[in-house]
């Protein structure tokens, strides 16, 4: 199967462009969606391809517009709804949560939900309090919803397709800082199943268990704790919920020693759930007591000065690692090759949003 | 259709409605139904007529109070009951009780509990029928107290917006729960004008009043069929009974029992029924007839509903997903 190289936006934009042709129920709307940006680049050139009956902007009402997209999946529509940043989508909680969940449960099975809900979340550039939240935890924690939350450019295609023809509601987390990164990417349209994991790494020593941008950061600490003969599993989750547990236990009855990584506030965290069921399951299994990294439980800050060292990146990995191991491996590595500013994922990134 | 066959066939669902409410009401102190249960006796009218109007394969969603929907609609009364009762057979197989009703075979797409929940859920059904471009109409039951709720201007916006297929019918009893419509929305200003002003076409009507509301559903439906984009009805009308649970509640100090009688006075079934006699549509044996057979048709269904069996304990565990 040929491959090339393509950003992450692009590959999001041609899983929509795919989708779309494959299956004339496809939709696609969202604020945005069809302006000069278009959403990031992710739904350049749908209105034009597809026309304004499937790929419309729409009113700033973010819970009918999702109540409208289950109601129109009710009679075959396959809705892909998005919004620039998840903080705005905390609107749509009732048609989310009351509805979209439940529906194929609590009507005993007669019919579902097929939706596909993208968001944008992030960190940095003076995103704030209320612009880059990372509520994943919110979300898993409703039985009745897929959490899809990829990393890797070479994967975001096949979930995406693989989210928007699946029959029940999945809610997509895009990390604004994933946009930009170049990887292979499939020109077919091949869905990746959901609820798989993807080992991206493998060694003996640690686990990390990942998901979406923190696993870019885990690929930067594990070539430095490489070079240093630490070698560490990378299991990249790809889907939160349902959680692919197998690969988990898989990687940790190996090692023996867990690390989850989150993009969030620690507490209740994606993270904190891993930890838990290892700790649970497979405990006898540990030889040393899981760690977790996250976000402070505060909310994000705006300003670069006090972001510093608010967000967690590969060198709190390496740090982690080396506490677990009782290893002393140098971060000076970092100091020295970290050529952006902390605040944002490269150089290319100048703003505004 | 004959004005005598109309008048019989509204008769026939306003008193399947009556009657399936007056019984479970009458049987709720069983312990058997185990859920809460919003009864609409009082308010037949509407369901009834526009469940006449609408074709089977036209959409219509609920919310809480949705036994009369689902049953004017043609919905199966078996399935509802079993379901109240939390059996296998229930119409959601005992996974939604009494207020997530569902019966996809009569177009009645399913009832939710969260007030204005199904607003935009039936507008969505509405964009689907123009992406397929059928001649079906969308119905959306709400109450006056759903046009409290945000998401109800949202919705009403994009149908408008967009043109959609969908009929709100906009059932107003004056309360929500306990909260009296004084209390929540000023004085002077019609619900039903104010959504004129959304850009909607609405009306308003006596929900007592079964040919009233018929002829006004018929007239906006085959509006909305020539694809003129969504109407509005708001239908006055009043629950009997409390807003939750089998009892009448006049005693409780939010509203009076004067209040109460008065509406009673103009109960819509012994209207019609009256009306019916008067105009010798039907005589009374014909009307004890009709009775007769509806209540063998009531009587089965709670018998099928007592007997059917209760689903597994495991079933709980099941149909998260759409496999």
């Amino acid at each position: 199967m040929a491959n090339r190289k393509l950003n992450f936006a692009k590959a999001v934009n041609e899983a929509l462009t795919q989708a779309m042709e494959k299956d004339t129920k496809v939709i696609c709307y969202g604020l945005g969606v069809d302006d000069p940006k278009a959403i990031f680049g992710t739904t350049l050139g749908l209105k034009e391809k597809f026309g304004d009956a499937r790929v419309f902007d729409m009113p700033t009402a973010e819970n009918a517009m999702t109540g409208i997209a289950i109601g129109a999946s009710l009679n075959g529509i396959r809705p892909v709804m998005t919004h620039q940043r998840l903080d705005f989508f905390i609107l749509a909680m009732d048609q989310l949560v009351n509805s979209a969940a439940k529906w194929h449960y609590m009507f005993g099975g007669k019919s579902s939900v097929p939706i596909t809900i993208r968001l944008i979340m992030g960190r940095g550039w003076g995103q704030g309090p209320t612009h880059s939240q990372n509520l994943q935890a919110w979300l898993t924690h409703i039985p009745g919803l897929k959490v899809v939350a990829p990393a890797m450019t070479a994967d975001v295609k096949g979930l995406l397709l693989a989210s928007i023809f699946d029959d029940n509601p999945v809610v997509f987390l895009e990390h604004r800082w994933l946009h930009n990164l170049e990887g292979d990417v499939p020109v077919d349209a091949v869905p990746i199943p959901l609820g798989k994991a993807n080992l991206i790494k493998k060694g003996d020593d640690v686990t990390i268990v990942s998901y979406s941008y923190m696993t870019i950061e885990a690929l930067h600490a594990i070539e430095v704790l490489e070079k240093e003969g630490v070698h560490c599993d990378l299991v990249d989750l790809r889907t939160l919920s349902p959680m692919d547990w197998d690969s988990i236990f898989a990687s940790v009855n190996r090692t023996g020693r867990l690390l989850a990584l989150d993009t969030s506030n620690e507490t209740g965290s994606v993270a904190g759930e891993i930890i838990a069921r290892v700790s649970m399951e497979i405990f006898a299994k540990l030889k040393a007591a899981p760690q977790r990294l996250a976000s402070p439980d505060y909310p994000s800050p705006t300003s670069p000065a006090l972001t510093k060292s608010f967000y967690k990146g590969a060198e709190d990995i390496v740090d982690a690692v080396n506490k677990m191991l009782g290893k002393n491996i140098s971060l000076e590595y970092f100091q020295d090759h970290r050529k952006r500013p902390h605040d944002v994922p490269g150089d290319w990134f100048k703003g505004p949003f | 259709m004959k004005k005598t066959d109309i008048a019989k066939e509204l008769l026939r669902r306003m008193k399947l409605i009556r009657l399936a409410e007056e019984t479970i009401a009458a049987r709720y102190s069983e312990n058997k139904m185990r859920c809460p249960t919003h009864l609409c006796t009082g308010q037949e009218a509407v369901s009834a007529a526009v469940g006449f109007v609408l074709s089977k394969d036209d959409f219509a969603v609920s919310s809480h109070r949705a036994h009369g929907h689902y049953l004017g609609k043609g919905g199966d009364l078996g399935a509802m009951l079993a379901e109240i009762y939390g059996k296998a057979t229930g119409c959601s197989a005992g996974k939604g009780g009494s207020m997530h009703l569902i019966d996809e075979s009569v177009g009645f797409m399913g009832s939710t509990a969260i007030v204005g929940n199904t607003i935009p859920i039936g507008v969505g059904l509405g964009l689907s029928i123009k992406l397929n471009q059928t001649k079906q109409v969308s119905c959306i039951f709400l109450g006056e107290g759903a046009t409290e709720e945000g998401v109800f201007y949202e919705s009403v916006n994009f149908a408008v917006l967009k043109k959609l297929p969908v009929l709100f019918i906009c059932e107003n009893n004056l309360y929500s729960v306990y909260s009296s419509l004084k209390d929540r929305q000023p004085a002077g200003r019609d619900i039903y004008k104010m959504v004129q002003g959304l850009g909607c076409p609405a009306q308003q009507g006596d929900g007592n009043d079964v040919f009233e509301v018929y002829e006004k559903v018929k007239k906006a439906v085959a509006l909305l069929r020539g694809g003129k984009g969504p109407y509005f009805l708001e239908f006055s009308t009043y629950r009997w009974r409390e807003h939750c649970g089998p009892n009448f509640d006049n005693d409780i100090g939010y509203r009076s029992e004067k209040e109460f009688l008065n509406w009673k006075k103009k109960d819509p079934v012994g209207r019609l029924e009256k009306d019916i006699l008067k105009k010798g549509m039907l005589s009374r044996p014909q009307i004890d007839q009709m009775e007769q057979e509806i209540k063998t048709q009531v009587d089965a269904a709670f018998h099928f509903a007592e007997e059917s069996p209760f689903p597994q304990a495991l079933e709980a565990y099941t149909q998260l997903f759409k496999e």
